[in-house]
């Protein structure tokens, strides 16, 4: 049986993440807590807005209201890495070989391994940026599609287009596939060999929340009574196949998706607070935590996949133990 | 979440000098009991520094649902959700618009985006005009005259720049844009902040109680474009001629007052349904009170472009006629259209 340590905070947890293998929760009041030999906070930010842990599992990123970045260490130690004065730093990415990226305004900014900075104005605001698995290469969701640079040369930049605004973006593990979250509930997706678009709709809410599975055969969404799972097993991806939809319940809505690191099986978050794991092949269930307070607002798997840190909208954090 | 828990969000919008900025120092600075986040485009002339003003690029998205007029604020949806997650530090947002800004899709925002309205609501617009410069602003751009025709309440500011002559003809322009504003006359944003704050312009079941004399003029004839509605300020009483169009007035929106007897829900949800898909583009706001067969309740609908609301809101009092009565501000509405199809759907 699955068991829970609970930990009650006060506040929207906008990330609950590992470093090593300890839990960490980012709050939107901008604290960072984190169960390290018992309960340990730190103030990173005055107003988090994102949050997200390197590439190495070593670090937090995070940007928030009080116009900074700011990298933590495992050890609760806050290094200022960039202050953009009144304006909100919204989005943050980590990349390869340490690499930073963050979203603020109309601009986005790269921190490279070799210290430098490199700003990339748009013309409309970056909603949303995330780094591609290999090679130093961004992408920004922005109005009418997604833009792909490459910091570290000089060049043109990629435009994907597709009309309407794209808020959120993710490249798949083997770097072939660009998708984005968007105002309309839906997902878009470009096979970047080809340009070709995918068309992922029929979602009742936004999507928020969006995990690769492993070796990118699948990309669990939210914004639905189950998780929306595509594949992405061939080549073209999801094009003409039907998603796979887990731990569907006709009274709350996913709210947060993790995939596990090694097995085919999605954590899934609910809008009542409570949390399944379905498996892919069998669609089989596993009920992880009953509702609580508040919405699922993040999920994270440790590395060895034995543990997941949860996160709420009201603050009722914690850590499942899946072997109990 | 249940209304009491929605965050209220007042829009302000006005030229660039018509003093918003002096209002918002007010709305920042008085002691009226309220906390307010405050979203501005620049921070610039804010004299205040204060956690809760927030800089924002104005970011227009046309929703991707085939509806040219369906525009939200992208901005306003990251930012109200972001100020959303830490609830508490204030009780109201207030928006405040560029000189320049379309007030739609600001409204559109708290309607069309499940999360917004989810946890604020729209509380009213309010433009602040210079009663001054207004006469130069109708005739060189249509945002002023958009921005006076969006209003739930319209500040005349700076009046003691002008002669009462010219007041009464600004006045009388707005009203014509606008006839079912409520006008507030002042000099340097001097309003009282309870009659910019709070109202309920949105809130179906309040906005109509706010304004009992809503529509309650005297009927004309429908034959003109212009039809000036009732002074609602409750405390002083202004005279302006019904029905004239007033001499700075040559800009082209229009307001068209219909009224009928108790409609046919059949036939009327299906013709204002039609109506704003396809009269959307030029409807800037509709608002009315319909009194269907066989229902004992008062219905109420507000729209904004193609996006409409309704709900019952209250029971008939006895004494009430059970009469329709529906305002359309908009442009190139086809005012004798709209009269027949509206009555043909009387029971």
């Amino acid at each position: 049986m699955p068991t829970i340590a609970p930990l009650d905070l006060d506040g929207h947890c906008v990330t609950a993440c590992w470093l090593g293998t300890v839990p960490h929760f980012a709050l939107a009041d901008g604290t960072v807590h984190r169960l390290d030999g018992g309960h340990k906070h730190v103030a990173a930010h005055d107003g988090l807005l994102a949050a997200t842990p390197s590439l190495d599992g070593k670090k937090l990123i995070a940007g928030g209201e009080d116009g900074k970045v700011t990298v933590m260490a495992a050890d609760g130690k806050v290094d200022i890495i960039a202050e953009m004065g009144r304006k909100w730093v919204s989005s943050v990415a980590a990349g390869p070989q340490g690499a930073i990226a963050y979203g603020s305004g109309r601009s986005a900014f790269v921190l490279m391994a070799d210290g430098k900075t490199r700003e990339f104005e748009h013309p409309r605001s970056v909603e949303g940026i995330a780094f591609a698995p290999k090679g130093l290469r961004i992408g920004i969701a922005r109005y009418n599609g997604a833009t792909l640079h490459f910091p570290a040369a000089q060049g043109k930049p990629t435009e994907l287009e597709w009309a309407g605004a794209h808020m959120g973006i993710t490249f798949s593990p083997d770097g072939n596939f660009v998708v984005t979250t968007m105002q309309e509930n839906a997902l878009h997706g470009w096979k970047l060999a080809d340009g070709k678009h995918m068309r992922m709709t029929g979602y009742p809410a936004k999507v928020k929340s969006l995990s690769w599975g492993p070796r990118g055969r699948w990309l669990a969404s939210s914004g639905a009574p189950a998780a929306i799972v595509w594949p992405f097993h061939s080549k073209d991806g999801p094009m003409g196949k039907a998603p796979l939809e887990l731990g569907t319940r006709g009274d709350a809505m996913v709210t947060s998706v993790a995939f596990h690191p090694a097995d085919e099986i999605v954590a899934i978050g609910y809008a009542d607070g409570m949390v399944l794991a379905a498996r892919c092949a069998d669609q089989k269930e596993v009920l992880l935590r009953r509702p609580g307070k508040g919405a699922v607002s993040s999920l994270a798997w440790d590395a060895e996949g034995r543990r997941i840190a949860f996160g709420s909208e009201v603050g009722d954090c914690g850590v499942i133990d899946i072997a109990g | 979440m249940s209304e009491a828990q929605q965050i209220p969000v007042t829009v302000l919008t006005g030229y660039l000098g018509s003093g918003k900025t002096t209002l918002l120092n007010r709305i920042l600075s008085e002691n009226h009991g309220r906390r307010y986040a405050v979203i501005v485009n620049e921070f610039g002339e804010i004299g205040i520094d204060n956690d809760l003003i927030v800089e924002s690029d104005e970011e227009i998205y046309e929703m991707n649902n085939g509806c040219v007029c369906c525009t939200v604020r992208g901005d306003l949806i990251r930012v109200v959700e972001g100020l959303m997650r830490r609830p508490g530090r204030f009780d109201a947002i207030l928006v405040e618009t560029t000189g320049l800004a379309d007030p739609a899709p600001v409204a559109q925002t708290f309607f069309m985006d499940d999360d917004v309205r989810s946890k604020t609501r729209l509380d009213a617009v309010v433009a602040m005009v210079d009663a001054k410069h207004l006469p130069l602003r109708l005739k060189d751009s249509r945002e002023a005259e958009d921005q006076i025709a969006f209003a739930d309440v319209v500040v005349l500011n700076k009046t003691d720049l002008v002669s009462a002559d010219e007041l009464r003809e600004v006045e009388a322009a707005v009203r014509a844009i606008n006839p079912s504003a409520k006008i507030h006359k002042t000099q340097r944003s001097g309003v009282a902040l309870d009659e910019v704050l709070d109202r309920g312009a949105f809130d179906l079941k309040r906005a109509l109680d706010n304004d009992p004399h809503f529509l309650e003029h005297e009927d004309h004839d429908h034959d003109h474009d212009h039809e000036c509605g009732p002074d609602c300020g409750h405390d002083h009483h202004h005279h302006h001629h019904h029905g004239e169009a007033s001499p700075i007035h040559d800009v082209s929106v229009q307001s068209i007052s219909l009224r009928g007897g108790e409609m046919d829900p059949k036939k009327f949800f299906p013709w204002l349904e039609k109506t704003t898909q396809m009269d959307g583009p030029n409807i800037l706001r509709l608002k009315g009170i319909i009194a269907l067969k066989d229902d004992p309740d008062r219905y109420v609908v507000q729209g904004v472009h193609m996006l409409l609301e309704g709900d019952h809101q209250r029971a008939w009092k006895e004494d009430e006629k059970h009469e329709s009565r529906l305002v359309f501000i908009g442009r190139d509405l086809d005012t004798e259209r709209l009269k027949r199809t509206f009555e043909a759907c009387q029971a």
